[in-house]
């Protein structure tokens, strides 16, 4: 169908480029400069620039209207996620700013100069005082911004280990991820790759022999209590992955033969979040799309797609192979008793491996 | 300097009565005019190649579960039934990137007008060294000929993205298209290098040794500053991203481990240890960055000179652009770790590299602000290659302003490696590049070929693709700031961003549309170079030394004795001259004041 009408659309292109080339060269014939702008083109595409320019302004309307509400954006679950957003709110704002003087002046200048014949441009080669002007006036702007981001950024990288801080290893390998939560003494057992015995089912290549691995518990889902500070270490077995966190604003690469960290503290329990008003549209209007998809799909004689929930997610953002796009693990925040609750029921390393 | 380029040119004029073969004027040609001729050819023919992957890219996404007709006819075993196989999407994400990025943006564009115009524009008989010139053609040809040759191995061509971060792009078994597609990618890629580096020496030697009598470096064109300046950027770059794919060939054939530490995969410890993923990214992104650069700046250059040309004004801040040009060039090689906030590396080094990358932004600024003071009370001529240079600022500023967000490692964290990114880094260097590349190509196809594009296919070919640009690259950055990430063959294995397929399909219908109408500018093109209609000697009225050049190419250029240079290149409408233009090549009148610039 696609094809078809590409097909359609390749022919019809061409009889037009055929005729109007035909109908120019006609009409052109003898003029030496019939190439060359004239001042009827001129006109015609000053004002081409002005609604040009109105292109633009409506294309950033309409895109912020419909998908300007950015649910990823302005509800962040985790403690450092408002300072973030802030950032990127007041750097959006300058930005939307500058874009709209900027593109006005250019498009609109473009259409106020639009060449006549006869008529003589202005001069005008130099003026430091302006020059001087469009670079101070970025410093401070750029100064302010830097200023604030590297306060965000060090508050952010160089945390200082709380306390009660929850530790969890975040495992990484072609496709899927794996927790490993460090058990009652809060302490991850000594881990390599090298160490992986597929036999006794020992997959994540833990230490058999350190004491501190034998209470450690490793899981397919991610459970983190709320209001307590995490530490994730990052291991990869096979290539670069990317521990992707949105909700939570957490990004961090596992790579192999090295641990990598992030940490932070979620703020809303999935429960919580799944009641916002935001989500619940959100929710209602991805499963109003998922209803329409399935009616086709159940036309075609295939299965219709479940209904959605909403569930924070771990996601693969650094390109790891074939199945890259599907990488991807549930997080379920939830309060202190029902994370205890579910960490009692998960099996515990010394008891998880296979005697053989 | 100059007596010598005298003396030399003279003994060339005798030397081009010999009589030449087809061979030699049309294949192994010395001559640059023909090489810079040959570069836009293959780089226009390696876009064709990219640009119909970034539509089966889109297409992709915007309908993954639809089986494809078009997939099948051009994928063959890799879409059976139409259906387009998860390895195969990597690929030509990874082969478009490197396609676009080297071989039509940089071999393309800057080996085309840096040959074209190096030698026209400072009065120079040709290159400083012709055979080196045709060396490095031939590399690139070659180059993009084992490019081309690994789209069709067994196993399926390099698919581990275009910065090809190891391991994945180093152990065969991680992926298909990291055994022999990714072992022709890496010699394509050093055999390209080769011809670069060749390419840039040549500009800079010429520059510097070849410029005709009164053309002092104050008073060069800006396309050649910037061509210049980007060759000093190649050169002190590429040779890094040659180590590091030399490296990673070591750990890739002879069981070294640079890149490769405690790794298991399908069942098995590999023997690495010691090596570290981290210090590739290093290594590439250290050519990478400035690559950006290499790509765009010759853009600029192309587009100051134009946007000079058409407003019939002097470019405005001749001084602070080529400051600028200076200070972004030198930036643009301490900044590269901002592709690498997240990569694991010290938080500190984070640090740096936000306040480095966001210095940037001040020389660019000054640039934009210029060219649009440029045009300010202009007398502007709407040439199609003065739409594409406004349309080259306005892109420039679109995404360039989003550099500040991405620039900002704290932002980063939580738009790195989405679609905010690919729509940020499309608009300020793929976008802008392209305009500049059409830009050139609509404004020296008479000195080419002797023969004018049609105009009117222009404005067609601009305003549509203008319109698509931001029809495509606008929306995208609102599914990026949703957190939709890049290089997934299908988000539908994430009911979460359900509600953006919609956009999806309303960004693919503008891609294919833009990406149809480049027929337009394909048409237009090959006509043109057989029956466009005849060109004047200098049909903008331009200033530089080119247009003073005969339109009948000449080995040699100038038929007798080089133009003397006697003023800077934007004396257009300067009180005291009856035309709006006085070329370069005209000495200043009784009293006439040169100026101060």
């Amino acid at each position: 169908m696609t094809a078809l009408l590409t097909i359609i659309v390749l022919v019809f292109i061409t009889i037009a480029i055929w005729q109007m080339v035909k109908i120019f060269d006609l009409a052109n014939a003898n003029n030496e400069n019939s190439q060359v702008a004239n001042d009827k083109d001129n006109r015609v595409n000053g004002y081409l620039m002005l609604i040009f320019l109105a292109f633009i302004y409506i294309i950033t309307i309409v895109c912020l209207v419909k998908w300007g509400d950015l649910p990823l954006m302005s509800n962040s679950a985790s403690a450092h996620g408002p300072q973030i957003d802030n950032l990127m709110i007041i750097s959006m704002v300058l930005i939307f700013i500058v874009q709209t003087i900027t593109q006005f002046l250019l498009h609109y200048f473009a259409f106020k100069y639009k060449g006549e014949k006869g008529r003589k441009a202005l001069f005008f080669a130099d003026n430091d005082k302006l020059e001087f002007i469009w670079t101070i006036i970025p410093v401070i702007t750029l100064a302010g911004l830097i200023i604030y981001g590297l306060f965000t950024w060090s508050d952010i990288m160089n945390f200082e280990e709380e306390e009660d801080a929850l530790v969890v290893e975040l495992y990484a390998q072609q496709f899927n991820w794996k927790a490993r939560y460090a058990g009652e003494d809060n302490v991850l057992g000594e881990a390599n790759v090298r160490l992986i015995n597929l036999d006794n089912a020992n997959i994540l290549g833990l230490d058999e022999a350190d004491p501190n691995a034998q209470d450690d518990i490793i899981t397919t889902e991610l459970h983190l209590p709320v209001g307590r500070q995490v530490i994730f270490k990052m291991r990869s077995q096979d290539v670069l992955h990317s521990a992707y966190m949105p909700h939570f604003r957490a990004q961090m690469n596992c790579v192999p033969g090295m641990i990598t960290q992030f940490a932070f503290t979620p703020t809303v329990t999935t429960a919580e979040m799944r009641q916002t008003d935001e989500m619940v549209k959100k929710v209602e209007n991805i499963n109003n799309i998922r209803t329409e998809k399935s009616k086709d799909l159940v036309a075609k004689g295939e299965e219709a797609l479940d209904p959605y929930e909403f569930d924070y997610l771990l996601i693969c953002n650094k390109i790891c192979g074939k199945s890259h796009y599907n990488m991807q693990m549930k997080i379920i925040v939830e309060t202190e008793e029902e994370y205890n609750a579910w960490i009692k029921e998960q099996q515990v390393f010394k008891n998880s491996l296979v005697q053989n | 300097m100059s007596a010598h380029a005298d003396t030399h040119a003279h003994e060339d004029d005798h030397g081009h009565h010999h009589k030449e073969t087809f061979v030699t004027k049309y294949i192994f040609s010395q001559d640059h005019k023909m090489i810079a001729k040959q570069y836009l050819i293959t780089g226009t023919i390696m876009g064709v190649v990219g640009v119909i992957m970034s539509l089966m890219i889109r297409m992709q996404i915007a309908w993954p579960e639809e089986p494809n007709v078009i997939f099948e006819a051009l994928l063959g075993k890799w879409a059976p039934g139409g259906v387009m196989d998860a390895d195969m999407y990597l690929a030509l994400v990874t082969i478009h990137g490197t396609i676009m990025v080297f071989f039509v943006l940089t071999a393309g564009l800057s080996g085309t007008f840096s040959n074209l115009l190096i030698p026209l524009q400072i009065g120079a008989r040709d290159m400083a060294s012709g055979f080196l010139n045709m060396v490095s053609y031939w590399l690139f040809f070659l180059s993009s000929v084992v490019m081309v040759i690994s789209l069709f191995v067994e196993a399926g061509p390099a698919a581990a993205g275009w910065t090809i971060y190891p391991p994945l792009s180093a152990l065969p078994m991680a992926q298909g298209g990291s055994g022999m597609g990714m072992t022709l990618w890496l010699v394509s890629m050093a055999i390209f290098i080769a011809s670069s580096l060749l390419g840039s020496l040549n500009y800079i030697v010429t520059v510097i040794n070849l410029r005709t009598k009164g053309m002092s470096m104050t008073r060069l064109p800006l396309t050649i500053w910037a061509f210049f300046v980007t060759a000093i950027i190649g050169v002190v770059s590429f040779p890094v991203l040659l180590s590091a794919a030399l490296l990673l060939i070591m750990d890739r054939s002879f069981g070294t481990s640079f890149f490769l530490s405690d790794i298991f995969i399908q069942g098995e410890v590999l023997h690495y240890q010691g090596g570290s993923p981290v210090l590739f990214e290093h290594l590439f992104w250290f050519l990478g960055h400035p690559e950006v650069y290499i790509v765009l700046l010759p853009a600029l250059g192309i587009t100051s000179e134009i946007i000079a040309t058409n407003s019939r004004k002097p470019i405005f801040g001749y001084r602070a652009m080529v400051a600028s040009i200076l200070a972004i060039a030198f930036l643009s090689t301490i900044v590269w770790g901002h592709h690498m906030f997240v990569s694991g590396m010290n938080p500190f080094l984070g640090s740096v590299f936000t306040f480095t990358t966001l210095l940037i932004a001040i020389p660019s600024a000054v640039k934009a602000f210029n060219y649009i003071t440029t045009l300010w009370k202009g007398n502007l001529q709407f040439n199609p290659a003065m739409l594409f240079s406004i349309g080259l600022v306005s892109t420039f500023i679109t995404g360039g302003l989003t550099g500040i967000i991405l620039g900002d490692s704290a932002l980063d964290i939580n738009v790195h490696d989405t679609y905010f990114v690919v729509a940020h880094f499309h608009l300020v260097m793929g976008i802008s590049a392209l305009y500049g590349m059409f830009a050139g190509i609509y404004h020296w196809f008479p000195k080419m070929f002797g023969r004018m594009l049609n105009k009117n296919l222009g404005y067609i070919h601009f305003w549509v693709t203008a319109v698509c640009a931001y029809g495509v690259f606008f929306p995208m950055h609102f599914i990026g700031m949703a957190g939709l990430p890049r290089r997934y063959y299908t988000n539908s294995n994430f009911p979460l961003f359900d509600d953006l397929s919609n956009v999806n399909v309303i960004i693919s219908l503008f891609a294919i549309i833009g990406g149809i109408f480049q027929l337009v500018f394909l048409w237009n093109f090959f006509y043109s170079i057989f029956y466009g209609k005849k060109t004047v000697q200098n049909p903008w009225k331009s200033n530089t030394l080119e247009w003073t050049a005969p339109i009948k190419h000449i080995h040699g250029n100038w038929e007798g004795e080089i133009p003397h240079v006697h003023r800077w290149p934007y004396d257009y409408s300067k009180p005291g001259h009856d035309e709006d233009f006085v070329p370069q090549n005209v000495p200043l009148k009784d009293g006439e004041e040169e100026l101060q610039h």
